[in-house]
Parts: structure tokens; C-alpha cells; sequence
């Protein structure tokens, strides 16, 4: 009796605790930060900005390679189809500067992570697990959602006329009606969709 | 009464001019056929400081751009932000020197609103944005591989839809190349200057948050 009334009194005292962990879990500061401060890089963003418009004519913008990517897969396999449609007709695939800056994206995150000690080498991002377990259905189910974002991001640039850097950072600052339009509609759809997706 | 009925007209005459210069904008730089090996490799130098930069500033990290969603950590907005002040002023200064030219895209307003919406569920879906997560493979984040196989799916797939999409939503609310001051009808320094001041606020009111 007197054990099972320790016991329940342990219980009820650690039930706030566990309530506390969880709470914790979903808490992204809970992991790493920026390396570096996020004003200087983003001063520093800039700068490169002012240096593509004035060396290379072009605002930094990151998903119109990946349609000239699918314009160069398209032509290999069906050649025919792929050049009647409207899209590829307007912007003939090509290996522009466009694709070398998204290449050199690539290895510039490979530098910085290395330079850092922050290479991860993961399938699935810890906070991913935190939410959604660690087994494999629970890898399964990020590569899918990964893989539609991918295709619905972009669907919604190509439409809209950009990404995040193309208009969200070169279009607002070139004072874009359409560009601030686009970014405050990501960033609706984003969170509406993120607080969905880790509520309860 | 005539002069209330000549104003829709010119304004009307004033967007046919901005989307004719639009247009003509996209012909010329279709016309060009493809880029110098100058500048393929000032696109790979220039990418390869992006990229450098993004890693440095966290938003490859994908907790970082969850968090940015689910709005406890507010690092992408910081680096967003802090980048359109200094390319504000950097690009409309030289654009004054006559050192470059602007690159504004068509304003749409449904077909901004809707791929933005569009872009938004899946930029929470993947958490990588088409720029971030190239950093993020670069990082080492497997996953965002899949997010690019889906970025090359979506692209293909909006192309087989481009067409429809050009005649049916595209021409909904187009303004041509719109920019803020042409709305506030305001000198453009002027509206620069409101632009950073209103972003210095939301950014000093977002350090005063209990939040990264």
C-alpha cells in the first residue's frame, strides 16, 4: 500500500516533467545555430547581389536551373514533346548561369559545412525524427515529402516567376510589386503548412 | 467628367507599356544563345560564395527553416532581410550611376499569388528552398536530393501546363514591371528609403522576441 502510494506519488510528480520534455523536443533551438552571424551574411548577400547585377547582368535566383535541368532530361527521352511546349519553347534548356551558380551552390555548402565541422552525412534531419520516429517508414515518409515539396515549390516558382532568392531577395529589392506579393504568399503557405504539419 | 474618363485610359496605356517592355525583355533574353565561358564560371564563383554564405548563415540547417516556419527561430527572415537592405541600396545606387540595369519580373497578380501559396506547402513539406538546398546537399543532408528530383518533376510538370497556364492565369491581374513606386506614385529614393525603414522595424521588433 504504502509503495503504491510512493508510486503514484512519483507519477504525479513526474507527469509535468514529461509534459515539459516533450514540449522541449519540438523546440528547433534546441539544435545547432548559424555559424555565422545572420546580419553579416546577409549584408554579405547583398554585396554578391550587387556584384551579379553588375558582372554577369543577372539577379541571383536559384530555380530556373533546375527547369533547364528537366528541359535537358526532357529532350533526351522525348525529344518531340519536350520542344512544343510552351515553357521550353520561350527558354531553350541550356547550361547557362543559371545552372554553374546552383553547381557552385552545391560546393560552396560543401566548404563552409567542411571548414565548420558541420558535414552531416544524414538521411534525415534529427528534428524530422523527433517528430516522426526514427524507423524506416518514418525515413520513407521525409523522401517523400522532400520529393513533393520539390515538385510543388517548383510548380509555384515557375508560375509565380521565381523562388525565394529570385524573388524573395533579388525581386523585393528591386522594389517588385509582384515580388513582394510572391514572397508574403510563400511564407502564408509555408506556415500554415509547418504549424500543420507539427501540431497535434 | 472627361478628365475622370481619361485617367482609366492612361493608366490602362501605362500597364500596355510595361508589359510590352516585359515582353520584350523576355524576347532578348531568349535571343541570346548561350552564355560565355566568362561567365559560366563567374555563375559557378558567384554560386560558390552563395552557397559558402547560406551554410554560414544556417538556413542549410533544416531545423533552422522549420523553425523559420513555425516561426522559433527567425534566422532566414534576418539574413533575407538584412540582404534586401544592402542590395537596395547598393543595386538603386548604381542603377542611378548608370552601372547597371534592373532585372524586375512581371507582376501577375494571380499567378503570384498562387505559385506563391503553391511555392509555400512545399517549401514546408521539403523545408530546403530551391536555393538552400542545393547548400543543404552540399552539407551533407541526403534528403534534400529528393527535394531536387522533385524540383527537376515540378519543373517538367509546369511546363506541360505552361501553355494553358500563359493564356488562362498568367494574363489575370498583369501589371507588367510594376514596382512600388509606380503605386505609392512617390520619387524612388523616397520609397527606398520608407522600404528600409519599414524592415528596420519589423527586424527590431523580431530581436525583441524570445526566439533565435
Amino acid at each position: 500500500m504504502k509503495r503504491l502510494f510512493s508510486t503514484a506519488i512519483l507519477a504525479i510528480a513526474s507527469f509535468p516533467t514529461i509534459a515539459l520534455a516533450q514540449e522541449e523536443a519540438i523546440t528547433t533551438e534546441a539544435y545547432s545555430g548559424p555559424a555565422w552571424s545572420p546580419y553579416l551574411v546577409g549584408a554579405l548577400i547583398g554585396i554578391l547581389s550587387m556584384f551579379t547585377f553588375y558582372f554577369s547582368k543577372h539577379p541571383l535566383g536559384a530555380s530556373t536551373a533546375y527547369a533547364r535541368i528537366a528541359g535537358f532530361i526532357g529532350q533526351g527521352v522525348a525529344p518531340k514533346h519536350t520542344n512544343q511546349l510552351k515553357y521550353f519553347a520561350d527558354n531553350k534548356p541550356k547550361i547557362g548561369w543559371e545552372l554553374m551558380l546552383v553547381v557552385g551552390v552545391v560546393v560552396g555548402g560543401f566548404l563552409a559545412a567542411f571548414s565548420g565541422g558541420e558535414f552531416t552525412g544524414r538521411v534525415v534531419p534529427e528534428l524530422w525524427q523527433q517528430r516522426f520516429g526514427e524507423g524506416t517508414a518514418s525515413t520513407l515518409l521525409r523522401i517523400v515529402a522532400a520529393f513533393s515539396g520539390g515538385v510543388l515549390m517548383a510548380f509555384g516558382a515557375r508560375l509565380a516567376g521565381g523562388c525565394t532568392s529570385g524573388h524573395g531577395i533579388s525581386g523585393t529589392m528591386q522594389l517588385s510589386v509582384g515580388s513582394w506579393i510572391t514572397a508574403g504568399c510563400m511564407f502564408i503557405g509555408g506556415i500554415a503548412t509547418a504549424m500543420l504539419m507539427f501540431a497535434f | 467628367m472627361s478628365q475622370i474618363l481619361d485617367k482609366p485610359d492612361a493608366a490602362d496605356e501605362e500597364v500596355r507599356e510595361n508589359v510590352d517592355r516585359a515582353a520584350k525583355n523576355e524576347q532578348s533574353q531568349t535571343r541570346v544563345p548561350s552564355d560565355s565561358a566568362k561567365q559560366l564560371l563567374l555563375g559557378l564563383l558567384f554560386g560558390v560564395v552563395f552557397g559558402f554564405l547560406l551554410q554560414k548563415a544556417g538556413v542549410a540547417k533544416y531545423h533552422i527553416l522549420m523553425g523559420q516556419l513555425l516561426l522559433t527561430d527567425f534566422t532566414v527572415l534576418k539574413v533575407m532581410m538584412s540582404a534586401v537592405i544592402v542590395g537596395m541600396l547598393g543595386v538603386h545606387f548604381m542603377h542611378a550611376a548608370n552601372l547597371v540595369e534592373l532585372h524586375i519580373k512581371p507582376t501577375r497578380y494571380l499567378a503570384n499569388c498562387l505559385g506563391g501559396l503553391l511555392f509555400g506547402v512545399g517549401f514546408a513539406l521539403s523545408a530546403y528552398c530551391p536555393g538552400t538546398g542545393a547548400a543543404a546537399i552540399g552539407q551533407g543532408n541526403i534528403d534534400a536530393i529528393a527535394m531536387v528530383a522533385g524540383m527537376i518533376a515540378g519543373s517538367y510538370l509546369f511546363a506541360e501546363a505552361s501553355g494553358y497556364l500563359s493564356r488562362v492565369v498568367e494574363p489575370i491581374g498583369e501589371r507588367g514591371k510594376l514596382t512600388l513606386a509606380d503605386v505609392v506614385t512617390l520619387p524612388r529614393p523616397l520609397v527606398i528609403l520608407g522600404a528600409i525603414s519599414i524592415i528596420g522595424i519589423v527586424l527590431a521588433i523580431v530581436e525583441t522576441l524570445p526566439v533565435r
